[in-house]
Protein backbone atom coordinates (compact mmCIF):
# COMPACT_ATOMS: atom_id res chain seq x y z
CA UNK A 1 0.00 0.00 0.00
CA UNK A 2 2.47 2.56 1.16
CA UNK A 3 5.51 0.70 0.03
CA UNK A 4 5.51 2.18 -3.43
CA UNK A 5 8.83 3.89 -3.81
CA UNK A 6 8.18 7.43 -4.94
CA UNK A 7 10.95 8.78 -7.13
CA UNK A 8 12.45 12.10 -6.21
CA UNK A 9 11.62 14.54 -8.99
CA UNK A 10 14.62 15.17 -11.22
CA UNK A 11 13.80 18.87 -11.30
CA UNK A 12 14.91 18.99 -7.67
CA UNK A 13 18.57 18.85 -8.67
CA UNK A 14 18.04 21.76 -11.04
CA UNK A 15 16.48 23.79 -8.24
CA UNK A 16 19.34 22.94 -5.89
CA UNK A 17 21.81 23.99 -8.56
CA UNK A 18 19.90 27.21 -9.19
CA UNK A 19 19.91 28.18 -5.52
CA UNK A 20 23.56 27.25 -5.09
CA UNK A 21 24.50 29.41 -8.06
CA UNK A 22 22.49 32.29 -6.58
CA UNK A 23 24.49 31.88 -3.39
CA UNK A 24 27.79 31.77 -5.31
CA UNK A 25 26.79 35.04 -6.94
CA UNK A 26 25.52 36.72 -3.76
CA UNK A 27 28.48 35.66 -1.60
CA UNK A 28 31.11 36.07 -4.29
CA UNK A 29 34.21 34.78 -2.50
CA UNK A 30 34.80 32.21 -5.22
CA UNK A 31 34.07 34.58 -8.05
CA UNK A 32 35.92 37.51 -6.48
CA UNK A 33 39.00 35.77 -5.16
CA UNK A 34 39.02 32.86 -7.56
CA UNK A 35 38.54 34.87 -10.76
CA UNK A 36 39.22 38.48 -9.80
CA UNK A 37 42.48 38.12 -7.88
CA UNK A 38 44.35 35.93 -10.42
CA UNK A 39 43.13 38.17 -13.23
CA UNK A 40 44.42 41.22 -11.38
CA UNK A 41 47.78 39.53 -10.80
CA UNK A 42 47.92 38.52 -14.47
CA UNK A 43 47.52 42.13 -15.50
CA UNK A 44 50.08 43.35 -12.96
CA UNK A 45 52.67 40.75 -13.99
CA UNK A 46 52.05 41.63 -17.63
CA UNK A 47 52.70 45.32 -17.19
CA UNK A 48 55.80 45.06 -14.97
CA UNK A 49 58.55 46.37 -17.26
CA UNK A 50 60.53 43.49 -18.72
CA UNK A 51 58.31 40.80 -17.27
CA UNK A 52 57.32 39.59 -20.68
CA UNK A 53 60.96 39.37 -21.91
CA UNK A 54 62.31 35.81 -22.08
CA UNK A 55 65.21 35.39 -19.67
CA UNK A 56 67.96 32.80 -19.57
CA UNK A 57 67.79 32.86 -15.72
CA UNK A 58 64.25 31.53 -16.03
CA UNK A 59 65.13 28.76 -18.44
CA UNK A 60 64.24 30.83 -21.48
CA UNK A 61 60.84 31.79 -20.09
CA UNK A 62 59.52 35.22 -19.45
CA UNK A 63 58.53 35.87 -15.86
CA UNK A 64 55.01 36.47 -17.13
CA UNK A 65 54.77 33.09 -18.89
CA UNK A 66 56.22 31.35 -15.84
CA UNK A 67 53.59 32.69 -13.49
CA UNK A 68 50.69 31.84 -15.77
CA UNK A 69 50.34 28.17 -14.62
CA UNK A 70 50.55 29.42 -11.06
CA UNK A 71 47.65 31.82 -11.61
CA UNK A 72 45.56 29.02 -13.10
CA UNK A 73 46.36 26.89 -10.07
CA UNK A 74 45.49 29.82 -7.81
CA UNK A 75 41.95 29.92 -9.20
CA UNK A 76 41.56 26.21 -8.61
CA UNK A 77 42.99 26.49 -5.12
CA UNK A 78 40.84 29.43 -4.03
CA UNK A 79 37.68 27.63 -5.02
CA UNK A 80 38.59 24.16 -3.82
CA UNK A 81 40.25 25.10 -0.52
CA UNK A 82 38.68 28.40 0.51
CA UNK A 83 35.14 28.10 -0.87
CA UNK A 84 33.99 24.49 -1.33
CA UNK A 85 34.92 23.07 2.09
CA UNK A 86 33.68 26.14 3.95
CA UNK A 87 30.30 25.92 2.24
CA UNK A 88 29.96 22.24 3.07
CA UNK A 89 31.07 22.78 6.67
CA UNK A 90 28.60 25.65 7.05
CA UNK A 91 25.81 23.46 5.67
CA UNK A 92 26.67 20.82 8.21
CA UNK A 93 27.17 23.29 11.07
CA UNK A 94 23.81 24.96 10.51
CA UNK A 95 21.95 21.65 10.06
CA UNK A 96 21.07 22.36 6.44
CA UNK A 97 22.35 18.89 5.50
CA UNK A 98 20.42 17.38 8.39
CA UNK A 99 17.23 19.06 7.21
CA UNK A 100 17.78 17.69 3.70
CA UNK A 101 18.25 14.25 5.15
CA UNK A 102 14.54 14.11 6.06
CA UNK A 103 13.38 15.11 2.57
CA UNK A 104 13.29 12.84 -0.48
CA UNK A 105 16.47 14.57 -1.69
CA UNK A 106 19.67 13.00 -0.38
CA UNK A 107 22.18 15.47 1.10
CA UNK A 108 24.72 14.14 -1.41
CA UNK A 109 22.81 16.05 -4.09
CA UNK A 110 23.70 19.31 -2.38
CA UNK A 111 27.34 18.25 -2.25
CA UNK A 112 27.16 17.41 -5.95
CA UNK A 113 25.58 20.79 -6.71
CA UNK A 114 28.40 22.51 -4.82
CA UNK A 115 31.02 20.60 -6.82
CA UNK A 116 29.30 21.46 -10.11
CA UNK A 117 29.02 25.17 -9.31
CA UNK A 118 32.61 25.41 -8.17
CA UNK A 119 33.88 23.49 -11.20
CA UNK A 120 31.99 25.97 -13.35
CA UNK A 121 33.77 28.86 -11.63
CA UNK A 122 37.13 27.16 -12.19
CA UNK A 123 36.42 26.55 -15.87
CA UNK A 124 35.33 30.16 -16.26
CA UNK A 125 38.62 31.18 -14.60
CA UNK A 126 40.60 29.00 -16.98
CA UNK A 127 38.91 30.52 -20.00
CA UNK A 128 39.13 34.14 -18.80
CA UNK A 129 42.79 33.92 -17.75
CA UNK A 130 43.87 32.15 -20.94
CA UNK A 131 41.90 34.43 -23.22
CA UNK A 132 43.21 37.57 -21.49
CA UNK A 133 46.81 36.30 -21.44
CA UNK A 134 46.82 35.26 -25.08
CA UNK A 135 44.88 38.09 -26.66
CA UNK A 136 45.90 41.06 -24.51
CA UNK A 137 49.44 40.20 -23.50
CA UNK A 138 50.78 37.93 -26.22
CA UNK A 139 51.05 34.83 -24.05
CA UNK A 140 52.15 31.88 -26.18
CA UNK A 141 49.96 28.79 -26.08
CA UNK A 142 51.59 25.78 -24.41
CA UNK A 143 53.68 23.84 -26.88
CA UNK A 144 52.38 20.54 -25.51
CA UNK A 145 48.65 21.10 -25.13
CA UNK A 146 47.66 17.54 -24.06
CA UNK A 147 50.42 17.59 -21.45
CA UNK A 148 49.25 20.97 -20.23
CA UNK A 149 45.63 19.85 -19.94
CA UNK A 150 46.72 16.70 -18.12
CA UNK A 151 48.66 18.80 -15.62
CA UNK A 152 45.70 21.12 -15.20
CA UNK A 153 43.16 18.30 -14.72
CA UNK A 154 45.40 16.62 -12.16
CA UNK A 155 45.66 19.96 -10.35
CA UNK A 156 41.88 20.30 -10.23
CA UNK A 157 41.40 16.72 -9.04
CA UNK A 158 44.09 16.97 -6.37
CA UNK A 159 42.99 20.30 -4.94
CA UNK A 160 39.32 19.24 -4.88
CA UNK A 161 40.34 16.13 -2.98
CA UNK A 162 42.23 18.32 -0.49
CA UNK A 163 39.21 20.61 -0.12
CA UNK A 164 36.78 17.74 0.41
CA UNK A 165 39.18 16.27 2.93
CA UNK A 166 39.11 19.54 4.89
CA UNK A 167 35.31 19.39 4.76
CA UNK A 168 35.45 15.86 6.15
CA UNK A 169 37.71 16.56 9.10
CA UNK A 170 37.01 20.12 10.15
CA UNK A 171 33.86 20.79 12.17
CA UNK A 172 33.66 24.55 12.29
CA UNK A 173 33.70 27.15 9.57
CA UNK A 174 36.05 29.40 11.56
CA UNK A 175 38.68 26.65 11.81
CA UNK A 176 38.26 25.78 8.13
CA UNK A 177 38.80 29.43 7.28
CA UNK A 178 42.07 29.44 9.24
CA UNK A 179 43.33 26.19 7.74
CA UNK A 180 42.32 27.29 4.25
CA UNK A 181 44.17 30.58 4.64
CA UNK A 182 47.39 28.97 5.88
CA UNK A 183 47.31 26.28 3.18
CA UNK A 184 46.57 28.87 0.54
CA UNK A 185 49.69 30.90 1.22
CA UNK A 186 51.95 27.94 2.02
CA UNK A 187 51.04 26.17 -1.20
CA UNK A 188 51.38 29.34 -3.24
CA UNK A 189 54.84 29.86 -1.76
CA UNK A 190 55.97 26.40 -2.81
CA UNK A 191 54.27 26.92 -6.16
CA UNK A 192 56.62 29.86 -6.68
CA UNK A 193 54.48 32.97 -6.35
CA UNK A 194 57.17 34.92 -4.50
CA UNK A 195 60.20 33.09 -5.80
CA UNK A 196 59.66 31.45 -9.22
CA UNK A 197 60.63 27.78 -9.22
CA UNK A 198 63.56 28.17 -11.66
CA UNK A 199 65.12 30.61 -9.17
CA UNK A 200 64.61 28.42 -6.11
CA UNK A 201 67.72 26.99 -4.41
CA UNK A 202 67.94 23.20 -4.95
CA UNK A 203 66.69 22.28 -1.47
CA UNK A 204 63.62 24.47 -1.77
CA UNK A 205 62.96 23.27 -5.32
CA UNK A 206 63.12 19.70 -4.11
CA UNK A 207 60.55 20.40 -1.39
CA UNK A 208 58.42 22.27 -3.91
CA UNK A 209 58.41 19.22 -6.20
CA UNK A 210 56.71 17.21 -3.47
CA UNK A 211 53.96 19.74 -2.78
CA UNK A 212 50.70 19.73 -4.74
CA UNK A 213 51.15 23.19 -6.17
CA UNK A 214 54.86 22.71 -6.91
CA UNK A 215 54.11 19.51 -8.82
CA UNK A 216 51.20 21.19 -10.57
CA UNK A 217 53.21 24.22 -11.69
CA UNK A 218 56.10 21.96 -12.72
CA UNK A 219 53.78 19.85 -14.88
CA UNK A 220 52.22 22.84 -16.60
CA UNK A 221 55.48 24.75 -17.02
CA UNK A 222 57.12 21.79 -18.72
CA UNK A 223 54.12 21.47 -21.04
CA UNK A 224 54.45 25.15 -21.95
CA UNK A 225 58.01 24.41 -23.09
CA UNK A 226 56.77 21.51 -25.17
CA UNK A 227 57.75 18.71 -22.78
CA UNK A 228 55.41 16.19 -21.22
CA UNK A 229 54.84 16.59 -17.44
CA UNK A 230 57.53 14.77 -15.47
CA UNK A 231 56.60 11.35 -14.06
CA UNK A 232 57.35 12.72 -10.59
CA UNK A 233 54.82 15.54 -10.91
CA UNK A 234 52.15 13.16 -12.24
CA UNK A 235 52.82 10.68 -9.44
CA UNK A 236 52.86 13.33 -6.72
CA UNK A 237 49.58 14.84 -7.89
CA UNK A 238 47.90 11.46 -8.33
CA UNK A 239 49.08 10.28 -4.92
CA UNK A 240 47.70 13.38 -3.19
CA UNK A 241 44.41 13.02 -5.09
CA UNK A 242 44.06 9.37 -4.08
CA UNK A 243 45.00 9.80 -0.43
CA UNK A 244 42.94 12.92 0.23
CA UNK A 245 40.09 11.65 -1.92
CA UNK A 246 40.00 8.40 0.05
CA UNK A 247 40.12 10.20 3.40
CA UNK A 248 37.35 12.57 2.29
CA UNK A 249 35.04 9.76 1.22
CA UNK A 250 35.88 7.65 4.24
CA UNK A 251 35.41 10.27 6.91
CA UNK A 252 32.84 12.73 5.59
CA UNK A 253 29.83 12.97 7.91
CA UNK A 254 26.51 14.57 7.24
CA UNK A 255 26.09 15.83 10.79
CA UNK B 1 -13.13 10.22 22.52
CA UNK B 2 -9.98 8.19 22.91
CA UNK B 3 -11.92 4.97 22.53
CA UNK B 4 -13.68 6.25 19.48
CA UNK B 5 -10.35 6.97 17.83
CA UNK B 6 -8.97 3.58 18.70
CA UNK B 7 -11.96 1.74 17.35
CA UNK B 8 -12.50 3.47 14.07
CA UNK B 9 -8.98 4.27 12.89
CA UNK B 10 -6.02 2.32 11.71
CA UNK B 11 -2.67 2.78 13.33
CA UNK B 12 -0.25 5.08 11.51
CA UNK B 13 2.78 4.88 13.77
CA UNK B 14 3.82 2.21 16.22
CA UNK B 15 6.76 2.61 18.55
CA UNK B 16 7.56 -0.29 20.80
CA UNK B 17 10.20 -0.47 23.50
CA UNK B 18 12.30 2.21 21.86
CA UNK B 19 15.72 2.66 23.39
CA UNK B 20 18.40 5.17 22.45
CA UNK B 21 21.63 5.95 24.23
CA UNK B 22 24.39 8.43 23.47
CA UNK B 23 27.47 6.96 25.06
CA UNK B 24 26.56 6.57 28.72
CA UNK B 25 23.55 8.83 28.54
CA UNK B 26 20.22 7.11 28.17
CA UNK B 27 18.15 9.54 26.12
CA UNK B 28 15.24 7.14 25.68
CA UNK B 29 14.90 4.23 28.10
CA UNK B 30 11.75 2.42 27.08
CA UNK B 31 9.08 4.18 25.08
CA UNK B 32 6.05 2.53 23.48
CA UNK B 33 2.99 4.11 21.94
CA UNK B 34 0.79 4.01 18.87
CA UNK B 35 -0.57 6.94 16.88
CA UNK B 36 -3.76 6.51 14.90
CA UNK B 37 -4.26 7.80 11.40
CA UNK B 38 -5.58 11.34 11.46
CA UNK B 39 -4.72 11.79 15.11
CA UNK B 40 -2.88 14.71 16.65
CA UNK B 41 -0.55 13.10 19.13
CA UNK B 42 1.30 15.23 21.64
CA UNK B 43 4.60 14.49 23.30
CA UNK B 44 4.95 16.63 26.34
CA UNK B 45 7.83 16.84 28.76
CA UNK B 46 10.70 18.95 30.02
CA UNK B 47 13.93 19.55 28.13
CA UNK B 48 16.07 16.44 27.98
CA UNK B 49 13.12 14.11 28.53
CA UNK B 50 13.78 12.24 25.29
CA UNK B 51 11.01 13.72 23.16
CA UNK B 52 13.24 14.97 20.38
CA UNK B 53 15.31 11.80 20.31
CA UNK B 54 12.11 9.76 19.99
CA UNK B 55 10.89 11.73 16.98
CA UNK B 56 14.37 11.68 15.46
CA UNK B 57 14.18 7.90 15.54
CA UNK B 58 10.71 8.00 14.00
CA UNK B 59 11.90 10.19 11.12
CA UNK B 60 14.98 8.07 10.45
CA UNK B 61 17.50 10.65 11.63
CA UNK B 62 18.77 8.38 14.38
CA UNK B 63 19.17 4.65 14.63
CA UNK B 64 17.60 3.25 17.81
CA UNK B 65 19.63 1.00 20.11
CA UNK B 66 16.62 -1.16 20.74
CA UNK B 67 12.94 -1.59 20.03
CA UNK B 68 11.02 -1.28 16.79
CA UNK B 69 9.30 1.53 14.93
CA UNK B 70 6.78 1.25 12.14
CA UNK B 71 5.57 4.32 10.25
CA UNK B 72 2.76 3.47 7.82
CA UNK B 73 4.27 0.00 7.63
CA UNK B 74 7.77 1.33 6.93
CA UNK B 75 10.94 0.94 8.93
CA UNK B 76 12.45 4.45 9.27
CA UNK B 77 15.99 3.09 8.83
CA UNK B 78 15.56 0.47 6.13
CA UNK B 79 12.80 2.20 4.13
CA UNK B 80 14.10 5.75 4.35
CA UNK B 81 13.56 6.45 0.65
CA UNK B 82 9.90 5.49 0.84
CA UNK B 83 9.40 7.30 4.14
CA UNK B 84 10.69 10.77 3.39
CA UNK B 85 8.22 11.68 0.63
CA UNK B 86 5.29 11.03 2.98
CA UNK B 87 6.61 12.36 6.27
CA UNK B 88 7.09 16.10 6.71
CA UNK B 89 9.49 17.12 9.45
CA UNK B 90 10.13 20.29 11.35
CA UNK B 91 13.40 20.16 13.22
CA UNK B 92 14.22 22.38 16.16
CA UNK B 93 17.70 23.10 14.90
CA UNK B 94 17.19 23.58 11.18
CA UNK B 95 18.23 26.74 9.38
CA UNK B 96 18.57 27.80 5.76
CA UNK B 97 21.17 29.83 3.85
CA UNK B 98 21.06 33.50 4.87
CA UNK B 99 21.37 34.77 1.34
CA UNK B 100 18.46 32.87 -0.15
CA UNK B 101 15.04 34.46 -0.37
CA UNK B 102 12.02 32.90 1.30
CA UNK B 103 10.38 32.28 -2.06
CA UNK B 104 13.52 30.59 -3.41
CA UNK B 105 13.74 28.22 -0.47
CA UNK B 106 10.03 27.33 -0.59
CA UNK B 107 10.26 26.85 -4.33
CA UNK B 108 13.24 24.52 -4.00
CA UNK B 109 11.68 22.40 -1.25
CA UNK B 110 8.48 22.19 -3.21
CA UNK B 111 10.39 20.65 -6.10
CA UNK B 112 11.51 17.77 -3.85
CA UNK B 113 8.00 16.32 -3.61
CA UNK B 114 5.79 14.64 -6.19
CA UNK B 115 2.59 16.44 -5.21
CA UNK B 116 3.51 19.58 -3.29
CA UNK B 117 1.37 22.27 -1.70
CA UNK B 118 1.27 25.75 -3.17
CA UNK B 119 4.12 27.74 -1.57
CA UNK B 120 2.28 31.04 -1.78
CA UNK B 121 -0.83 29.69 -0.05
CA UNK B 122 1.29 28.17 2.64
CA UNK B 123 3.16 31.44 3.11
CA UNK B 124 -0.15 33.27 3.37
CA UNK B 125 -1.55 30.89 5.96
CA UNK B 126 1.57 31.40 8.06
CA UNK B 127 1.70 35.17 7.61
CA UNK B 128 4.85 35.09 5.50
CA UNK B 129 3.45 36.56 2.27
CA UNK B 130 5.16 39.90 2.72
CA UNK B 131 8.47 38.17 3.32
CA UNK B 132 8.51 36.03 0.17
CA UNK B 133 11.00 38.35 -1.52
CA UNK B 134 13.22 38.82 1.54
CA UNK B 135 16.47 37.09 2.41
CA UNK B 136 16.17 34.39 5.04
CA UNK B 137 18.70 36.37 7.09
CA UNK B 138 16.22 39.24 7.52
CA UNK B 139 13.48 37.10 9.07
CA UNK B 140 12.73 37.39 12.76
CA UNK B 141 13.06 34.32 14.96
CA UNK B 142 9.32 33.76 14.81
CA UNK B 143 9.25 34.09 11.04
CA UNK B 144 12.08 31.58 10.68
CA UNK B 145 10.12 29.25 12.92
CA UNK B 146 6.99 29.59 10.75
CA UNK B 147 9.12 29.04 7.66
CA UNK B 148 10.28 25.70 9.01
CA UNK B 149 6.65 24.76 9.72
CA UNK B 150 5.84 25.67 6.11
CA UNK B 151 8.61 23.41 4.84
CA UNK B 152 7.35 20.53 6.96
CA UNK B 153 3.97 20.82 5.25
CA UNK B 154 5.06 21.69 1.72
CA UNK B 155 5.15 18.11 0.46
CA UNK B 156 1.54 17.43 1.58
CA UNK B 157 2.81 14.67 3.85
CA UNK B 158 0.60 11.96 5.32
CA UNK B 159 2.39 12.44 8.59
CA UNK B 160 3.86 15.62 10.00
CA UNK B 161 6.35 15.61 12.85
CA UNK B 162 6.62 19.02 14.43
CA UNK B 163 9.26 19.65 17.08
CA UNK B 164 8.55 22.75 19.20
CA UNK B 165 6.67 24.39 16.37
CA UNK B 166 5.47 27.49 18.23
CA UNK B 167 8.43 28.14 20.51
CA UNK B 168 9.33 31.80 20.21
CA UNK B 169 6.19 32.83 18.36
CA UNK B 170 4.15 35.83 19.42
CA UNK B 171 0.56 35.06 20.51
CA UNK B 172 -1.03 35.94 17.17
CA UNK B 173 1.45 33.88 15.14
CA UNK B 174 0.89 31.02 17.57
CA UNK B 175 -2.85 31.10 16.96
CA UNK B 176 -2.36 31.29 13.18
CA UNK B 177 0.01 28.33 13.28
CA UNK B 178 -2.38 26.31 15.43
CA UNK B 179 -5.17 27.05 13.00
CA UNK B 180 -3.10 25.89 10.04
CA UNK B 181 -2.15 22.69 11.84
CA UNK B 182 -5.76 22.03 12.79
CA UNK B 183 -6.82 22.49 9.18
CA UNK B 184 -4.26 19.95 8.05
CA UNK B 185 -5.40 17.53 10.71
CA UNK B 186 -8.98 17.98 9.58
CA UNK B 187 -7.86 16.99 6.08
CA UNK B 188 -6.60 13.71 7.52
CA UNK B 189 -2.96 14.41 8.26
CA UNK B 190 -1.50 12.47 11.17
CA UNK B 191 0.53 14.77 13.38
CA UNK B 192 3.07 14.25 16.12
CA UNK B 193 3.54 17.40 18.11
CA UNK B 194 6.53 17.72 20.40
CA UNK B 195 6.02 20.51 22.85
CA UNK B 196 6.61 21.71 26.34
CA UNK B 197 3.65 24.03 26.15
CA UNK B 198 0.74 22.73 28.22
CA UNK B 199 -1.58 25.15 26.52
CA UNK B 200 -0.63 23.90 23.07
CA UNK B 201 -1.09 20.26 24.03
CA UNK B 202 -4.46 20.95 25.65
CA UNK B 203 -5.73 22.92 22.71
CA UNK B 204 -4.51 20.74 19.85
CA UNK B 205 -3.87 17.17 20.86
CA UNK B 206 -6.24 14.24 20.81
CA UNK B 207 -3.92 12.37 23.12
CA UNK B 208 -0.83 13.33 25.00
CA UNK B 209 2.11 11.26 26.17
CA UNK B 210 3.83 12.75 29.20
CA UNK B 211 7.51 11.95 28.88
CA UNK B 212 10.08 12.25 31.60
CA UNK B 213 13.63 10.92 31.79
CA UNK B 214 13.29 8.71 28.76
CA UNK B 215 9.98 7.09 29.68
CA UNK B 216 6.30 7.69 29.10
CA UNK B 217 4.83 8.33 32.52
CA UNK B 218 1.24 8.82 31.41
CA UNK B 219 -0.75 8.66 28.18
CA UNK B 220 -4.33 9.81 27.74
CA UNK B 221 -6.49 12.60 26.36
CA UNK B 222 -5.42 15.96 27.80
CA UNK B 223 -8.61 16.12 29.86
CA UNK B 224 -8.45 12.51 30.94
CA UNK B 225 -4.85 12.87 31.96
CA UNK B 226 -5.45 15.94 34.05
CA UNK B 227 -8.54 14.51 35.68
CA UNK B 228 -7.09 11.09 36.36
CA UNK B 229 -3.97 12.41 37.94
CA UNK B 230 -5.31 15.21 40.06
CA UNK B 231 -8.72 13.86 40.90
CA UNK B 232 -10.47 16.35 38.71
CA UNK B 233 -11.90 19.77 39.34
CA UNK B 234 -12.18 21.69 42.49
CA UNK B 235 -14.29 24.53 43.72
CA UNK B 236 -13.67 26.73 46.75
CA UNK B 237 -16.26 28.99 48.31
CA UNK B 238 -17.43 30.63 51.50
CA UNK B 239 -20.91 29.41 52.50
CA UNK B 240 -23.36 32.03 53.76
CA UNK B 241 -24.14 29.74 56.69
CA UNK B 242 -22.87 26.42 57.92
CA UNK B 243 -24.31 23.26 56.46
CA UNK B 244 -24.13 19.51 56.78
CA UNK B 245 -21.35 18.05 54.59
CA UNK B 246 -23.65 15.15 53.84
CA UNK B 247 -25.71 17.50 51.71
CA UNK B 248 -22.92 17.70 49.13
CA UNK B 249 -21.37 14.32 49.70
CA UNK B 250 -24.56 12.74 48.42
CA UNK B 251 -23.96 14.28 45.01
CA UNK B 252 -22.42 11.91 42.44
CA UNK B 253 -20.11 14.71 41.19
CA UNK B 254 -18.49 15.26 44.57
CA UNK B 255 -15.53 13.29 45.77
CA UNK B 256 -14.20 15.07 48.85
CA UNK B 257 -15.09 18.02 51.02
CA UNK B 258 -12.59 19.89 53.09
CA UNK B 259 -13.04 22.86 55.43
CA UNK B 260 -10.23 25.39 55.36
CA UNK B 261 -11.18 28.08 57.89
CA UNK B 262 -14.21 29.80 56.53
CA UNK B 263 -13.59 28.28 53.10
CA UNK B 264 -14.95 25.01 51.87
CA UNK B 265 -13.01 23.09 49.19
CA UNK B 266 -14.93 20.55 47.15
CA UNK B 267 -13.12 18.22 44.75
CA UNK B 268 -14.97 16.21 42.13
CA UNK B 269 -15.70 15.82 38.45
CA UNK B 270 -18.30 16.44 35.74
CA UNK B 271 -20.64 19.39 36.28
CA UNK B 272 -19.22 19.91 39.74
CA UNK B 273 -19.80 23.64 40.16
CA UNK B 274 -23.37 23.63 38.90
CA UNK B 275 -24.27 20.71 41.11
CA UNK B 276 -22.73 22.25 44.22
CA UNK B 277 -24.22 25.72 43.78
CA UNK B 278 -27.64 24.37 42.86
CA UNK B 279 -27.80 22.06 45.83
CA UNK B 280 -26.70 24.78 48.21
CA UNK B 281 -29.23 27.20 46.76
CA UNK B 282 -32.04 24.66 47.14
CA UNK B 283 -31.14 24.57 50.81
CA UNK B 284 -31.11 28.33 51.19
CA UNK B 285 -27.34 28.66 51.29
CA UNK B 286 -25.39 31.12 49.17
CA UNK B 287 -21.90 30.28 47.95
CA UNK B 288 -19.73 33.38 48.14
CA UNK B 289 -16.25 34.08 46.76
CA UNK B 290 -16.42 31.12 44.42
CA UNK B 291 -13.10 29.98 42.94
CA UNK B 292 -13.11 27.12 40.54
CA UNK B 293 -10.11 25.38 39.10
CA UNK B 294 -10.03 22.76 36.41
CA UNK B 295 -7.12 20.41 36.69
CA UNK B 296 -4.55 21.13 34.00
CA UNK B 297 -1.84 19.16 32.33
CA UNK B 298 0.57 21.26 34.35
CA UNK B 299 -0.99 19.89 37.54
CA UNK B 300 -0.72 16.41 36.13
CA UNK B 301 2.92 16.87 35.32
CA UNK B 302 3.77 18.26 38.72
CA UNK B 303 1.89 15.49 40.42
CA UNK B 304 3.61 12.79 38.40
CA UNK B 305 7.15 14.08 38.53
CA UNK B 306 7.29 16.41 41.49
CA UNK B 307 8.65 19.14 39.21
CA UNK B 308 7.35 21.88 37.01
CA UNK B 309 7.74 21.24 33.33
CA UNK B 310 10.02 24.20 32.71
CA UNK B 311 12.53 23.01 35.26
CA UNK B 312 15.41 21.08 33.77
CA UNK B 313 15.18 17.36 34.03
CA UNK B 314 17.98 15.66 35.92
CA UNK B 315 20.80 14.95 33.45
Amino acid sequence: MNNIRIKTPRAAFGKLLLNESRLAWRIPIGIGMGLGLPLLLLVIFAIIPGARQPSSDLGGFSYFALTFPLLLAMTVMTVSIMVLPRNLIKYRETAILRRLFVTPVPPSWLLAAQVVINLAIIIAGFIILTATGVTAFGLGLPKNIPGFLLGYLLTVTTLFAVGLCIAAFVRSDAVANGIGGILFFALLFFGGLWLPRPMMPPVLLNISNWTPLGASVDAMQRAMQGLFPSPQSILVLSAYALVFGYLAVRFFKWE
Amino acid sequence: MKDMINNTSTVAITVSHLKKTYGDIKAVEDVSFAVNEGEMFGMLGPNGAGKTTTVECITGLRRPNGGTISVLGLDPQADRDALHPIVGVQLQSSTFPDKLKVREILDMYQSFYPNPANPEELARALGLSEKLGSYYKTLSGGQKQRMSVALALIGRPKIAVLDEMTTGLDPQARLDTWELIEKNRDRGMTIILVTHSMEEAERLCDRVALIDQGRIIALDTPYGLAEKVTGGKQVRFVPSKSFDDQLLKALPEVKTIEHQGKHVKVVGSGQLINAVILTLAQNGIDALEIHSEGATLEDAFVKLTGRHIHEESKD
